[in-house]
């Protein structure tokens, strides 16, 4: 399990690290749709973690996730680069699984990534 | 031109109080500050950052790209220097004598700069000395480090923009300023120094889609390496987080550690840049990991052998 829904504000990300795996999933709530992202900004090529400080992945106006490498903008619910670096291309989607008590799991058990 | 290099860069940010923490982690001075107004942020000799609020009616337009970046102010030698660069700037563009004795103008690509007498106070604190086999640089008892010793920001080193057209930030910097090209990263673009400043590099241009316009970095001096890693180190400790570094550039041989930041761009900290003069043949070597350092680390918690086998 990552976190519970509950420990999840609206509006807000946190970032949980999945063993095996060279970058972080960004767990970030939108009109109650929880949704998972890898910690990849595509500006470069394999992708670099995006936060300022722990967990600090949203943009100064809480509207877009953000690479705080160059300011980067992605949509929350869609991923997509709306402005910056990488604009065009997208995050990538870690489809997530709410169990009936409101935990946030992977959908699928992780394989293990080179790093 | 008597240019000396950055004395002051303004931003326009949404989030006035986490630039604030940021800044005040990495070291710098914060003066003025106020939550909703934001502040200024100096190093050791006086240069430094000022945050603004992004709508802030004082701040000159923005870049339509997000970039934060909103103004530098270029520290010249003395007035006959700042004379010299208005009446060169005068020749082709609008140049505004402000109140403050600053001089404001556009670059040739939409970057606000301003011109000043540079508000640099020299520094009597010393640099980091190394012992070398026969060959001490510190005196008897004199101890290199201590978990508590200061790594402050001593002063604005460089900034580094993304810019769609390289030929015209290069014209515009050695042509008309006289800035000085001391190497090229093939495929990026080019390390430019002004004139009354040794370093390496005050400026360098990588070249982008116009829709990345903006800034890239930019990079405060330390003491020396040690402080460096010491300063990264306590802001690793404290959650914030490494884009790059630590590590040693090849062009211009300075230690480097990258931050990302909420002024939408990196922060760096570099210490034991190179100096040059006019004799130096600038160098070029294709942009790319073996180009771009000497050799790269990455930060891990602290650690000792100890504890014995498990069991
Ligand atoms: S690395 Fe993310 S915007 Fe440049
Ligand atoms: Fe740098």
């Amino acid at each position: 399990m990552l976190c519970r829904v509950e420990d999840l504000d609206e509006g807000a990300a946190r970032g949980f690290e999945v063993p095996g795996w060279r970058a972080k999933v960004i767990v970030v709530r939108k009109e109650g749709v929880v949704h998972g992202w890898r910690d990849l900004c595509p500006h470069y090529a394999g992708g670099t973690p995006m936060a300022w400080k722990r967990d600090a992945y949203l943009n100064g106006g809480r509207t877009h996730l953000a690479c705080h490498a160059h300011g980067a903008w992605f949509d929350i619910e869609t991923g997509v680069c709306v402005q910056g670096a990488c604009l065009g291309k997208r995050l990538t989607r870690v489809p997530l699984r709410i169990d009936e008590a409101g935990g946030v799991h992977l959908d699928r058990p992780p394989r293990e990534e080179r790093p | 031109m008597n240019i000396i290099g950055p004395d002051l860069l303004v931003f326009g940010v949404d989030d006035v109080p986490a630039c604030h923490e940021f800044l005040t982690a990495y070291g710098l001075t914060a003066r003025e500050y106020s939550p909703e107004t934001g502040g200024f942020y100096d190093s050791l000799d006086g240069t430094g950052l000022a945050i603004r609020r992004r709508n802030d009616p004082s701040l000159p337009p923005a870049l339509k790209t997000g970039s934060m970046l909103r103004l530098t102010v270029l520290g010249v030698t003395d007035q006959a220097a700042l004379d010299a660069v208005a009446a060169e700037l005068r020749k082709d563009r609008q140049v505004l004598h402000l109140a403050d004795g600053t001089m404001r103008c556009q670059d040739d690509q939409g970057f606000e700069l301003a011109f000043q007498i540079t508000i640099r106070k020299p520094l009597t604190i010393e640099g980091e000395k190394v012992n070398a086999p026969y060959h001490p640089a510190r005196p008897v008892n004199a101890l290199g480090v201590t978990q508590d010793m200061p790594a402050a920001p001593r002063t604005l080193s460089h900034l580094v923009l993304f810019v769609p057209d390289i030929e015209t930030a290069v014209n515009f910097y050695c042509n008309r300023l006289g800035f000085r090209h001391t190497d090229t990263l093939g495929g990026a673009g080019p390390f430019l120094r002004p004139q009354a400043n040794p370093d390496h590099h005050t400026h360098f241009f990588i070249r982008t889609p116009p829709y990345m316009q903006g800034i890239e970095h930019l990079a405060f001096h330390l003491g020396g390496p040690t402080e460096l890693m010491l300063a990264g180190s306590r802001m690793m400790e404290q959650g914030y987080e490494s884009f790059w570094g630590p590590g040693r550039h090849k062009f211009g041989s300075n230690w480097f550690w990258y931050f990302k930041s909420p002024l939408a761009c990196n922060v760096e900290f570099d210490a034991d840049m190179d100096t040059h003069d006019d004799s130096w043949a600038p160098r070029e070597a294709p942009m790319g990991p073996e180009a771009s350092q000497a050799f790269l680390m990455q930060w891990r918690a602290k650690w000792a052998p100890g504890g014995g086998p498990k069991g």
